[in-house]
Order: structure tokens, then C-alpha cells, then sequence
């Protein structure tokens, strides 16, 4: 752990010793920059019940610039992209030195309550929580799942039928 | 925008406290703008300019801060930031001072209002920590740093008027990064988390240490000056670091930077009268992707299905015959199958419906008409464009015929006729280059016909006097041939004019007729 800046080892001890609710950071045993991180998905969200899989990682840079997250586990999420890229804007153009990794896990958190289908990464997926949010948020996770499953057969039929008609 | 050594533009910001501070005059006039003559361009010229070295440039900036802040009486640094968050404009500041809402203009610039500053401007020590975290000071005189999480005293912190505390190393960093590598300087804003208030220039200096960062910092605040103001433009010349302050009615016009170089001041491009920057730039597009040209050969020949000769159709019949001698494949135009099957029915192909080829034959008529019309501008402004190419050697051969002419016994002062023409040759050329994209976006009026006529007097002329450049000395037409390309070039020089003036006052009256965008 050479050259790792005091408050990269003072961020890492207070997440292992006062971590947030719901959400667990462990530094990995190889790189200390490099964290592995589940989050349960939130109370009254479609997500509740769910954990999910993150990475994170801090670039030499930070905290000039910021942490880099993505997510591992598959999701079914408007700003969340199929490669589990995530557009939040902390992440990006309002990143501030002052903020720490604790609150960007809190801010990801929160975008799992409260997704924001104005500033998609997965067009597709915010039409469809455009329409069906309170659907979605009334019934859990469970009929998350069921219309993910809708939804992607709905999209492999209509690649079938497009494919079909090419040859008749 | 011109590579600029950053050197140049360093510049001593003024720490002190004492607005009034009158600075002096030096040998730069901000009133009355210079009128440069050197460029021979048409008379109704109005715009005026000025060059500004780098030196200038940043004076011109105090300048303009100065006299706002003899009325606002507020920290220099924070008055350029009102300034350009007004594009410059000295009246609508002042006016959104006096009569606007003052704290909006303020939270606009990203700065805070007077009203709600700290007494004590730049360096805020408070008894209590103010840091958005709610880090906890670990004692009255101690602070915890919300970027390095490592405890000061109180004089090693520093913060704007936002109250958010950092230490003066991790400021360093911070402003280093955005300063070096996102190229930031006008909008730095403070680190602390979703606080936007700008860092200004007297507490960026007073914190970078290192001379490079500084250097860069300085020059990223004098072009955002350049950038924000309307009325300024870097000279475009590469290697050239001066800007052109226009005045007010800049439009048409080019411009001169004392460097030599004259450009479009809207554009930046290569002066290009009589054509409006964005039918130039339609133009250059359309040029680019040669894409009507590639469309009218898809659209009007196609390949003999036999022996794949190019076949351009000429005719109204769809029985084709391969114009190639040794084929002579007779096939259907409409769906290149061989003619046997099609019968008798010369104008019908009975594998598509009738309408859909007519429809394709009528676009097929549409765009040859528009490419016609495309290339026969097109030719023309090419050829002006290949002759602007050769100018140096022209220049050459007129060097070369000068010392001829000095050989024959005429004075240098005497033999300078041949480069005046040459200048205005090329001048004239280049006019002419840009009527033909003027020609292009023009619709058919009675004006368009005068155009053309001023177009072609200014073709004859210029070729007369390129022939007259051209021609053999002989020492007996010696003062003869100084009459004559005299004569020649002033003539241009009227036709050119002419053509100009007319175009102008066509702008002005608004009765050119353009085709839409
Ligand atoms: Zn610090
Ligand atoms: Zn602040
Ligand atoms: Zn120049
Ligand atoms: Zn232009």
C-alpha cells in the first residue's frame, strides 16, 4: 500500500468501521483503490429485496477526479446501462474533491429509489418505467422481474417477426 | 484559433485593496478606434478595427474592469466576473446593477451578493467550521480539510466567500488539475460539493505556486476575454498572437491584423466577399462531400449487365442497347433483365409497376437539371480557386520581371506598379471565386442580371490585366507597359468596387433573392 494518500486509508477505515445501512465496501485484498461493494436494493423500491453487485475503483487522480463505479450484477434500470455503467452526475460533471465514496454509494442508493428516466443511458428502459413506474413500485420485485421478462420476449419477437418478413 | 505562445500573456494582477487606483494611460488609446487603410477593399467600408498585441489585450481588460469599477466601487476580480457574465457589455452591466435585480445578476456570475459577503473578503476564519461534510473541528483553532481529511490550524485554511474551508495544498492540487487538464480558468468553482461560486483571479494566483500553472492560468483568462467579448477575435495567422477589437457595425467586411494577415472577422476564415459566412460554409460543405455529383451517377447511368460498361441513359425508352461495340447486350433500363421478355412494350418494364418508374425517371431529370447547375458554379469558382493557389508564383514571376525592369534603367520606387497589380489581380480573383458561390444561392431577378454583368466586366478586366503582368518586356513599350498595367489595375480596382458595392446595397435593400438554407 505505498503511496496510498492518507484519506483513501481514513475513507476505507471508516466505511469497514461505521458503514452505511444497506450498503457493504470492502477494499480488495490485492488493491486497496480497488473495492468491492453489494448494495440492497431499497425499501419501497422496485429493487427491494434485491442485492446487487458493484465494483469501484479510485483513479490515481482522486480525489481531484472521481471514483469510478459500475455495476456487475445485471439491472433493470433507466440510468443504468447493459454493461452496468451508471449516469449519475456526481460521477461525472459535479464531481467535487469534498465528496467521498460514501457518498456516492449513498447517492446510487437513492438513484435506485428514485430513478431519473429525463437522463437515461438505456432509452428502451425508461420508456417502459415512464409508463409503468407506479405498476412497478406497487408490486416489488417480483413483477420487476416478470416485466423484464415481458419486455425483453416482447423485443425478441419483434426481431423475429422483422427476420421473418425479410425472407417472405 | 492560432497556437499561442502562453508566454505572452502574463500579466500582474493588481492585489491591492484601493479601487480608485487610476491606472496610467500608457500608449494605448481605448477611444476612437484606428482605422487601418493598408487593405484596399471596397468604399462602403464602415467597421473599423484595431490590433491588439497580448500586451494590449490584457491592458484593454483592466481597462474595460476599471471603468466599470470607478462607478461600482467592488474587488477588481469580481467586476470581470460581472463582466463576463455579461459578454462584455460595460451598458447592460451597469444597467442590470442599477435597475435590474442585483442579486440574481450576482448569482448568475456565480458570485455572492455584497450584501450576504463576510466582512473579511478572500480568506474567511470563522470560530466554527462551516465545511459542507460536517467534518468536526477537533478544537476551536482546528479544522478538518473535507478534500485531504487532515486536521490545520485555522490560517491554513482558505476559502471564498462561500465559507467552504479547504487547505491551501489540497486548493494547489485542485485548481492545478483544473487548470492543467480540463483547461479550466473562467469557470473555476469552489471544490466544496454543489457550491458554484467561481474562484476569482486575485485568490487563484494568490494560491498556485507553480509558475507553468500560473502562465496557463493567465492565458486561458485572457482568451476567455477574446472568447466572451463580441467585438474581439484572435488573429487566425498561425504564429500570430495578436487580437482585432472591431467596432460595432462589423459585418461583411474583412479585416486586417497588423501581422499582415486579413480574414472574415465572423468566420475567421480567408476574406470571402461577396458571400455571407453561412452560405460559405453550405458551400464548402456541399463541396466536400462531392455528394451530388456521386448521386447523379447513381442516378443516371448504370452498368451494362453484360459487360459492365457505364451506361448513361439518354433517352425516354427503357430498350437499351450496350454502346459497347463488341456487346451490344440489348437489356431494360428500368430492371436490367435482358429486352427478349419485355416484348413489344418499348416504355413499359412489366416487372414494376408503370407509376414507380416514371416517379424514379422524373427525380432522375430533377437532379441532373440541379447538378448542372451545380457544376457550372462549381467549374467556376474551382478555376479561381486553382489560379489563388498559384499566387506565389505569380509573385515570383513578378519579382523576377521587376529586376528586369530595374536592369532597363527604372528605379525600385518606379517598378512597384508591377506589385500593386499583382495585389489587386489577386484580390480581384478572389472576389470572383466567392460571386460564383453568391451566384449559386441566388435566385433569377432583375438584380441577379446586373450582378452578372459586374461579374463579367470584372472577369474581362482581370484577365486583361493577368495578360498585361505576363507579357515580354521590351525596352522600347517600357512606359507604355507602365501606362498600361496602371491603367489595367485601376480599372479592376473600379470593377471590383462596382461589383461590391452593388452586392452590398443589395444587402441593405434586401432585394437579393436567396435560395433557402
Ligand atoms: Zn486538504
Ligand atoms: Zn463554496
Ligand atoms: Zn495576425
Ligand atoms: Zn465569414
Amino acid at each position: 500500500m505505498a503511496g496510498l494518500p492518507k484519506r483513501i486509508l481514513k475513507e476505507t477505515q471508516r466505511l469497514l468501521t461505521d458503514p452505511v445501512q444497506g450498503i457493504n465496501a470492502t477494499p480488495d485484498e490485492q488493491n486497496a483503490r480497488y473495492f468491492h461493494v453489494v448494495v440492497a436494493g431499497p425499501k419501497d423500491s422496485p429493487f427491494e429485496g434485491g442485492t446487487f453487485k458493484l465494483e469501484l475503483f479510485l483513479p490515481e487522480e482522486y480525489p481531484m477526479a472521481p471514483p469510478k463505479v459500475r455495476f456487475m450484477t445485471k439491472i433493470y434500470h433507466p440510468n443504468i446501462d447493459k454493461l452496468g455503467r451508471i449516469c449519475l452526475d456526481i460521477l461525472k460533471d459535479k464531481w467535487s474533491p469534498a465528496l467521498q465514496i460514501r457518498t456516492v454509494l449513498l447517492s446510487i442508493q437513492a438513484l435506485l429509489s428514485a430513478p431519473n428516466p429525463d437522463d437515461p443511458l438505456a432509452n428502451d428502459v425508461a420508456d417502459a418505467w415512464k409508463t409503468n413506474e407506479h405498476l412497478a413500485i406497487q408490486t416489488g420485485e417480483e413483477s420487476f422481474l416478470y416485466m423484464y421478462f415481458i419486455f425483453t420476449s416482447l423485443l425478441y419477437f419483434t426481431r423475429f417477426c422483422l427476420l421473418f418478413n425479410n425472407f417472405s | 484559433m492560432a497556437e499561442i505562445e502562453e508566454e505572452d500573456f502574463m500579466y500582474d494582477y493588481e492585489e491591492s485593496d484601493d479601487e480608485e487606483d487610476e491606472d496610467e494611460e500608457g500608449d494605448f488609446v481605448s477611444d476612437g478606434l484606428l482605422r487601418e487603410d493598408s487593405v484596399p477593399s471596397g468604399s462602403k467600408l464602415k467597421a473599423e478595427w484595431q490590433t491588439l498585441s497580448p500586451d494590449q489585450l490584457s491592458k484593454k481588460m483592466f481597462e474595460i474592469v476599471d471603468d466599470v469599477n470607478a462607478v461600482f466601487q467592488l474587488p477588481t476580480p469580481h467586476v470581470r466576473i460581472l463582466l463576463t457574465a455579461c459578454k462584455w457589455d460595460k451598458e447592460k452591466l451597469m444597467e442590470r446593477y442599477y435597475a435590474g435585480d442585483q442579486e440574481a445578476l450576482f448569482r448568475e456570475a456565480h458570485l455572492i451578493h455584497p450584501k450576504k459577503r463576510n466582512p473579511n473578503p478572500v480568506i474567511v476564519v470563522r470560530a466554527q467550521s462551516t465545511s459542507t461534510c460536517g467534518a468536526a473541528a477537533s478544537s476551536k483553532q482546528e479544522y478538518i480539510c473535507d478534500i485531504c481529511m487532515m486536521s490545520y490550524s485555522t490560517d491554513h485554511m482558505m476559502g471564498l466567500e462561500c465559507g467552504h474551508l479547504f487547505c491551501r495544498p489540497c486548493w494547489n492540487n485542485y485548481l492545478t488539475v483544473m487548470v492543467m487538464s480540463q483547461g479550466r480558468a473562467q469557470t473555476l468553482s469552489c471544490p466544496a460539493t454543489s457550491c458554484d461560486i467561481v474562484v476569482d483571479e486575485a485568490t487563484v494566483l494568490e494560491l498556485l505556486t507553480d509558475g507553468e500553472v500560473r502562465k496557463k492560468y493567465q492565458y486561458l483568462i485572457t482568451n476567455s476575454f477574446v472568447q466572451d467579448h463580441p467585438l474581439l477575435k484572435w488573429c487566425p495567422s498561425p504564429g500570430c498572437c495578436n487580437a482585432l477589437l472591431a467596432s460595432n457595425n462589423v459585418e461583411h467586411e474583412p479585416v486586417s491584423c497588423s501581422c499582415g494577415h486579413s480574414f472574415c472577422f465572423k468566420c475567421s476564415r480567408d476574406p470571402h466577399e461577396p458571400i455571407l459566412c453561412t452560405y460559405l460554409s453550405k458551400w464548402l460543405k456541399k463541396c466536400d462531400d462531392d455528394s451530388e455529383t456521386s448521386n447523379w451517377i447513381h442516378v443516371n447511368t448504370k452498368e451494362c449487365p453484360k459487360c459492365s460498361a457505364t451506361i448513361e441513359k439518354n433517352g425516354g425508352c427503357n430498350h437499351m442497347i450496350c454502346c459497347n461495340n463488341s456487346c451490344k447486350a440489348e437489356f431494360c433500363w428500368v430492371c436490367l433483365g435482358p429486352w427478349e421478355p419485355h416484348g413489344t412494350s418499348w416504355y413499359n418494364c412489366n416487372r414494376y409497376n408503370e407509376s414507380d418508374a416514371k416517379s424514379a425517371r422524373d427525380a432522375q431529370m430533377g437532379s441532373r437539371a440541379a447538378l448542372e447547375r451545380y457544376l457550372f458554379y462549381c467549374n467556376r469558382y474551382m478555376n479561381h480557386l486553382r489560379s489563388s493557389k498559384m499566387e506565389a508564383k505569380l509573385y515570383e514571376m513578378v519579382h523576377e520581371k521587376m529586376k528586369e525592369l530595374q536592369q532597363l534603367g527604372m528605379s525600385w520606387v518606379e517598378i512597384q506598379f508591377m506589385k500593386k497589380a499583382v495585389d489587386v489581380l489577386c484580390l480581384c480573383r478572389q472576389t470572383l471565386m466567392y460571386t460564383y458561390v453568391f451566384a449559386y444561392y441566388l435566385k433569377k431577378n432583375n438584380h441577379m442580371l446586373i450582378f452578372e454583368d459586374n461579374q463579367s466586366d470584372l472577369e474581362i478586366a482581370t484577365e486583361l490585366l493577368s495578360e498585361y503582368l505576363e507579357r515580354e518586356i521590351t525596352s522600347v513599350s517600357l512606359d507604355q507597359l507602365k501606362i498600361q498595367v496602371q491603367d489595367k489595375s485601376k480599372y479592376c480596382e473600379a470593377r471590383r468596387k462596382v461589383l461590391l458595392e452593388h452586392v452590398y446595397e443589395g444587402y441593405d435593400q434586401d432585394f437579393w433573392d436567396f435560395t433557402e438554407l
